[in-house]
């Protein structure tokens, strides 16, 4: 400890640089969100302080709600998506031929730009020349969906690929998280004539516990500010269908020259997703032994 | 080891005090109007890229250079970005206070917060001397002005004639339309014959406002909907719900392309492009990609034509006005250090603009042009003259409404093509977010 005091002139030195910049372009924009909020401004002209107007009115806000329930939607596909990462990792770890080649194929997807990847997926969808739609009128199917362009529709769409876009990066955490199972776990049950489906269920799966609570935090907090495919391939039309959080934020401060408003939905974002961590942790913490 | 430490100590601090001293110097140099040799400096920020716009940006250089060498003691710092991100970038730029000296405006409605808040330096002298307002078509610059005060000068004109294929027509035995009924026997024909008949990417409104604007027009009369925006007379009338009606009933018809709602303009642009659509109703700046440029087929061009959007039999509607309105025009700003050099630029800039915008880029200008001595696609010249004989010419919809009202506005047409909500609900709506935008 007294070592620590003598060096207060070093930490401060080496920790200085990282928060400031941390203070500069986190924590005080949160802080200045929060504030702005508070005002009714269009981002040009002044500002009028006007008290929690802004967060009550978000509270009645109907688009607002209609934009969070899509967003919920996006959470919970995020997180059932993992069981199929998980399963592919639980085959491409066991050993298969090609699992290295494979493995870099999974991870392309997320390689590419955020932009790409919506033109890729928006070409894929066109509803007349679409390679999904030709694939479907092949089949016989006369009027295929529109899909990006119905409303009923729109949000589903959207899904897929982001599923597609995350998968790389959730299959190689799992990998490596299996790569480290210790083979003589794994060895035992095998002797003790355990099938490979109760191995990966019965061992791996509660060893690598840990790192699928981390993984679920991660996908539920990233769906609910998620933004570039949604803004890019539908703009969170038609009429608002595929409108989430961040969309109607974006939409709100810069569309509609709301900066006001549009930091109020920010700010109250910032509190739905610390919200949502707390409780998977909690909910995911239940098992104490494992900590 | 204490030594050690005391040296190492302050070996970090230096480092950390030469970055401090580094970041302070680039953002100081950056900011100052006056470059090295002396010169002043215009920083000018404008919407075309090389690739998207090529065209347009050849012209921007070649007046930069030419106004560089005739005032060898001013600069000109060029930056681009397209459209959409300009946009977002001039909010941003706007809200710290640092704005370029020199910009692209719109008109009225996204001009408008700008000018409230004090952004925008009053260019009323520069239009009032040597009479370069008489330079300008009649109503482009009034566009721009608020109280009697001219905050931007207009570069662009646009009107929106339905661009046809000729080829498509004629293959089905079809002739322009010159009634409403008529066109929409057009649709119902192309329709039963397999052509998508009208190229439309709704997903950014503006688009499928074209449509609407022209029936609002042809029905009400070319008063009625710009009146209503600016809440003169209600939008809830039953001549604008009868046009909301007729937009319905086209999108039920089949008459715009698949999955419209989903489409960008681009997208629905290629569809006519490639000749599976045979109309598409967009503003005169299409025209190159009809006539001058080098992106399409001299086989392709010759098969696309144009109309004016045809009237009714009963409207109170003119066959001779049109739905268009001053495109981008340019601004100074307020806050700039170079004030009397950015004005100088503008003023040099629009008269070489219109020297060489239409003839370069068939771009119409805003400024009177003569067309008698030039050597124009014939497309060209006919637009340019229905544009002076126009009757009148309604504001695009979205330049007249308030931001947030033109946001709902596009998305209630979404929900009218896709069959959500009923005419009524249509101009209820609008009044709605019309009154709470005031």
């Amino acid at each position: 400890m007294n070592r620590l005091k003598a060096s207060k002139l070093d930490l401060l030195i080496y920790v200085g640089p990282a928060l400031l910049l941390l203070l500069g372009i986190v924590y005080i924009p949160i802080v200045q969100t929060g504030y702005f909020g508070l005002m009714e401004w269009n981002g040009i002209g002044e500002k009028t302080f006007v008290g929690l107007e802004n967060y009550l009115a978000l509270l009645k806000d109907s688009k607002f709600w209609g934009s969070a329930y899509h967003s919920l939607i996006l959470a919970v596909a995020s997180i059932i998506s993992l069981i199929f990462y998980l399963t592919i990792s639980f085959v491409l770890a066991s050993r298969i031929k090609g699992a290295n080649l494979l493995r870099k194929i999974y991870l392309i997807p997320m390689l590419l730009a955020s932009v790409a990847i919506a033109q890729l997926w928006m070409k894929i969808y066109n509803p007349s020349n679409g390679m999904l739609n030709i694939f479907l009128m092949k089949l016989g199917i006369e009027n295929p969906p529109a899909w990006l362009g119905d409303a009923n529709l729109a949000l589903y769409a959207i899904i897929v690929p982001t599923i597609w876009q995350y998968a790389g990066f959730y299959i190689l955490i799992y990998y490596a998280a299996l790569k480290n199972v210790p083979e003589s776990l794994v060895e035992a049950a095998r002797i003790d004539g355990a099938s490979p489906f109760h191995i990966a269920l019965k061992i791996k799966l509660p060893l690598i516990m840990n790192v699928v609570k981390v993984t679920i935090v991660l996908a539920a907090v990233g769906s609910l500010k998620y933004f570039d495919l949604i803004y890019i391939m539908t703009g969170g039309g038609p009429s608002g269908s595929s409108e989430v959080m961040a969309s109607y934020m974006y939409n709100t401060a810069f569309n509609k020259f709301d900066f006001g408003y549009g930091s109020a939905i920010g700010f109250f974002l910032l509190v739905i997703c610390l919200v949502a961590t707390f409780i998977i942790q909690r909910l995911s913490i239940a098992d104490k032994d494992l900590y | 080891m204490k030594r050690f430490k005391k040296a190492h100590t302050f070996f970090l601090a230096c480092i950390v005090g030469v970055l401090l001293v580094l970041g302070g110097c680039s953002s100081s140099s950056s900011d100052s109007e006056v470059s090295g040799d002396g010169n002043k400096v215009v920083k000018f920020m404008h919407i075309w890229p090389p690739g998207s716009s090529k065209t347009q940006n050849q012209i921007v250089e070649s007046v930069v250079k030419k106004y560089e060498d005739d005032n060898p003691d001013v600069k000109i710092q060029v930056e681009y970005l397209e459209n959409e991100q300009y946009k977002d970038k001039i909010k941003v730029l706007s809200s710290s206070n640092e704005l370029p000296d020199v910009g692209v405006t719109w008109a009225a409605g996204y001009l408008k917060p700008f000018v409230e808040g004090g952004l925008m330096a009053d260019l009323s002298d520069v239009l009032a001397k040597d009479n370069l307002k008489d330079q300008f078509v009649g109503g482009t610059t009034e566009a721009y002005a608020f109280d009697d005060k001219t905050y931007g000068l207009p570069i662009e004109l646009n009107i929106a004639p339905v661009y046809y294929n000729k080829e498509i027509f004629k293959k089905n035995g079809l002739e322009v339309p010159t009634t409403y009924a008529e066109f929409v026997n057009v649709v119902k024909t192309l329709k039963s014959s397999g052509v998508t008949p009208i190229a439309l990417g709704n997903k950014e409104g503006w688009t499928g406002s074209l449509w609407y604007m022209y029936l609002a027009d042809r029905i009400g009369g070319s008063t009625l909907i710009s009146e209503a925006i600016a809440q003169e007379v209600s939008f809830e009338n039953a001549d604008l719900e009868q046009a909301a009606a007729d937009f319905k009933e086209l999108a039920e018809l089949g008459a715009f392309s698949k999955g419209t709602n989903g489409l960008s303009n681009d997208e629905a642009k290629i569809e006519f492009l490639n000749e599976t659509a045979a109309m598409y109703l967009m503003g005169s700046w299409e025209l190159p990609n009809f006539t001058t440029s080098d992106e399409t087929t001299q086989e392709f061009k010759d098969k696309i034509g144009y109309f004016n959007f045809p009237n009714y039999e009963s409207g109170a509607g003119a066959a001779d006005s049109w739905i268009g309105g001053p495109g981008v025009g340019l601004f100074v700003s307020e806050k700039s250090k170079v004030k009397d050099e950015s004005k100088e630029f503008i003023r040099y800039f629009i008269e070489e603009w219109g020297k060489q915008s239409f003839t370069k880029a068939g771009v119409i200008p805003a400024t009177k042009v003569d067309t008698s001595s030039l050597d124009l696609p014939q497309m060209n010249i006919d637009v340019l003259n229905d544009l002076n004989k126009a009757k009148s010419i309604t504001l695009f919809a979205d330049v007249q409404m308030p931001a947030s009202a033109a946001d709902t506005h596009y998305n209630l047409l979404q929900s009218l093509v896709s069959g959500d909500i009923t005419p009524a609900d249509f101009t209820k709506q609008t009044e709605q977010s019309l009154k709470s935008a005031k």
